[in-house]
């Protein structure tokens, strides 16, 4: 089918425009809508791109993989942006920011989806690292924007442990124009991923071994992979919640797809090591050690960053296992996670501004004083503690049959791992939500469609995946390998 | 190969890991900043050279920008800064000169044997090149975690990205080379300006475990 636009202009073009208007709209409510318009457009371009034809030149290209990631991007950049628009009014009212620092904000949004958009749909892996330096610079000062002492040290830390991240991955792209050098011929070609992944064969084993290394170190910092995490939970707390919604729904999914296409060029090449032994590692660390840190936490967004954590750790953890059944399951639990995560992140921002607090010990019993926020959360810690009917239920449990059949000790790990989180994650919620209420009971301005839809996707797909959806996972699920 | 070439870029290379060592052991925030703009300084000869034995006129262009920006621009305004921010008599003693050698030179020798092990096939002034850069980037990451202060720390940063640029440009044909030292440059642009903005001084302003409770948010 022929497409009367070109959906990759589009999807690049709208958020570098809006980027530049929302920057001189002076009416913070315009600039709001503004932005959601903005995101529903990119958003229906990423739809056509599920008709568009499959291409590849120097800088861009589009494939199976890529679409399921622009897809879930723009989808969760949508909701986060009309979830935005009510969330900030609030925020205006109760003083903590100001018109001119909305402004800003609008723009930053929109520069940052323009980030993720272009390190998606990015075939030269030059282009990618770009990228993904611009969208982890505009989260850092969105993580800064209540310029109070905590949110300050917190995009400190980010900062400069996301800066040694990105500087590690340059390294290994390096390393990697490096390998493909001698095959490939200097210039262009030696960068443009779908080059590489046709000649990775007869690459330099070694360089490539070394080169993985790096950028599994670096990218996974931005995935906040365990020992590399330590950004993560402050720049979550810290900083506005649709912030920290795009972080954990889209910013890590960002930094582990760049994992993916480097995974692929490693298992390309025979003689290059296993790249999938280093991520289950990583992962099963990720899992167990956020899981055990769930406990200590009195802060609720940073108790669902290490959330978060747990669940970026068992994403990489599948993918690390492979095969088409784990590789499926990972870009379920994925798609899964980024929905569930960023509805409580949603339902969390609005109880956190009625309360006028984040800490867990303060907020008791909000089934009875805002029963809607009440429910949605419990309902989305419930799927994210993965009991069924959510459709991460169904993920873990194909994430964990699969491991058995080819390495139960390392599923009985990953189940100890989930179980140790599940405990933790009732633990909270029941005191959050029941028990003797505490704090305000105002009612909320609450605009609870985004949470909603999402929380409504979830648990369809618990029970019923679309075949096409199915089928089209599964194609891809075949080609990472 | 020319010998000439070779032992030219192979100079500035391993002057640019000795320049590294320097700032290990500089305690005073003034005199860190100059031996940092000497970094810089070996840096565009490096690439300078590169250019030129590679016929590459647009690595000249990171070559301006080296000097314009890392040379001038940023010493100057961080010695201007630590003046303002009122920390220019400050030591840092976080961890003693002679155990931070010791591990510097265990960085050295660790990024010799993995690159000079992995890249027997690639052309010597590559190889050596991506060895030394190695080594400057951990170096740098050693000066970012044995020191407190932001001042330094960014200084540190930036001495890990010299050594990235001295990876890039060794790495004969790379595309991409300038946009990227372009990409870093306002990157480090941003630090300082926020650094300044912000006042960061430390990365913990105290030592004081139960403000770090607070800031994590662990109190009840």
């Amino acid at each position: 089918m022929i497409l009367p636009f070109d959906p990759l202009i589009v999807i690049l073009g709208t958020p570098a425009a809006a980027a530049a208007l929302l920057a001189i709209i002076p009416s913070y409510r315009v600039g709001a809508w503004f932005n959601v318009l903005a995101c529903l457009i990119t958003l229906a371009a990423a739809a056509s791109l599920f008709f568009a034809e499959r291409r590849a030149d120097d800088f861009l290209l589009i494939d199976d993989l890529n679409i399921v990631f622009i897809v879930l991007n723009a989808f969760v950049g949508f909701t986060t942006s009309v979830f935005s628009a009510g969330y900030i009014a609030h925020e205006l009212e109760s003083g903590r920011l100001t018109p001119a620092h909305l402004r800003f904000y609008h723009a930053l949004f929109q520069v940052m989806m323009f980030g993720m958009n272009l390190a998606l749909i990015a075939n030269n892996i030059g282009l990618m690292w770009v990228a993904i330096e611009l969208a982890t610079l505009t989260t850092v000062v969105m993580v800064g924007i209540y310029r109070t002492h905590e949110a300050i040290e917190a995009a400190w830390k980010y900062f400069i442990l996301g800066s040694v991240g990105i500087a590690l991955a340059l390294f290994g792209t390096i390393l990697v124009y490096m390998a493909a050098r001698p095959v490939v011929g200097e210039g262009l070609d030696g960068m443009v991923w779908t080059v590489l992944i046709k000649h990775v064969a007869a690459f330099d084993p070694a360089l490539l071994n070394v080169a993985f290394v790096f950028l599994l170190l670096g990218y996974g910092t931005k995935v906040g992979l365990a020992p590399l995490h330590a950004w993560l939970p402050d720049a979550h707390a810290e900083g506005p919640t649709p912030i920290s919604a795009v972080l954990s729904g889209l910013l890590l999914n960002v930094a582990l797809y760049a994992v993916l296409r480097f995974k692929l060029l490693l298992a390309a090449n025979t003689q290059a090591i296993a790249p999938g032994p280093l991520m289950v590692l990583l992962g099963l660390v990720s899992v167990i050690f956020a899981a055990f840190m769930l406990y200590r936490r009195r802060d609720i967004k940073r108790f669902f960053a290490y959330s978060s954590i747990e669940h970026m750790g068992i994403i990489t953890f599948a993918f690390g296992i492979g095969g088409p059944l784990a590789n499926f399951a990972g870009l379920l639990h994925m798609t899964m996670h980024s929905l569930t995560k960023s509805a409580i992140f949603y339902s969390v921002g609005h109880i956190a501004q009625v309360k006028g607090t984040q800490k867990i010990a303060d907020i008791r019993g909000l089934t009875e004083t805002h029963p809607v926020l009440g429910w949605t959360l419990v309902l989305g810690v419930a799927a994210i503690a993965g009991l069924p009917p959510s459709g991460l239920f169904m993920s873990e449990f194909l994430i964990i049959t699969s491991t058995f059949a080819r390495a139960p000790l390392l599923a009985i790990l990953l189940v100890l791992g989930l179980l140790i989180a599940f405990g933790a994650l009732l633990w909270r919620v029941s005191t959050v939500a029941f028990g003797e209420p505490t704090g305000s009971r105002a009612p909320t301005k609450a605009l609870y469609l985004p949470m909603f839809a999402h929380l409504a996707l979830v648990f369809t797909a618990g029970i019923f995946l679309p075949p096409a959806l199915v089928a089209w996972f599964q194609q891809v699920a075949q080609s990472l390998g | 190969m020319n010998g000439y070439v070779f032992d030219t870029a192979h100079l500035f290379a391993g002057g640019l890991v000795l320049v590294s060592f320097m700032m290990l052991y500089q305690d005073r925030l003034h005199a860190l900043i100059n031996v940092f703009a000497l970094h810089a300084v070996v840096l565009s000869l490096s690439v300078a050279w590169q250019a030129y034995t590679q016929a590459a006129p647009h690595l000249y262009v990171t070559v301006a920008i080296a000097v314009a920006f890392k040379v001038l621009v940023i010493p100057i305004a961080l010695h201007q800064m630590i003046r303002r921010l009122g920390i220019h008599r400050e030591i840092e003693t976080v961890v003693g000169i002679g155990p931070t050698m010791l591990a510097g030179m265990g960085l050295v020798a660790l990024s010799m044997m993995v690159m000079l092990r992995v890249t027997p096939e690639a052309d010597p002034l590559a190889r050596e090149d991506l060895a030394f850069a190695l080594a400057v980037i951990l170096l740098g990451l050693l000066i970012m975690v044995t020191r407190r202060n932001a001042v330094s720390q960014i200084i540190g940063f930036m001495s890990l990205e010299n050594g990235l640029i001295l990876a890039a440009t060794g790495a004969k044909g790379m595309p991409l080379v300038v946009e990227i030292s372009v990409a870093f440059s306002v990157l480090i642009a941003f630090i300082v300006i926020g650094v300044f903005l912000f006042r960061i001084r430390e990365r913990f302003d105290t030592v004081d475990v139960h403000a770090l409770d607070r800031f994590r948010g662990e109190r009840r």
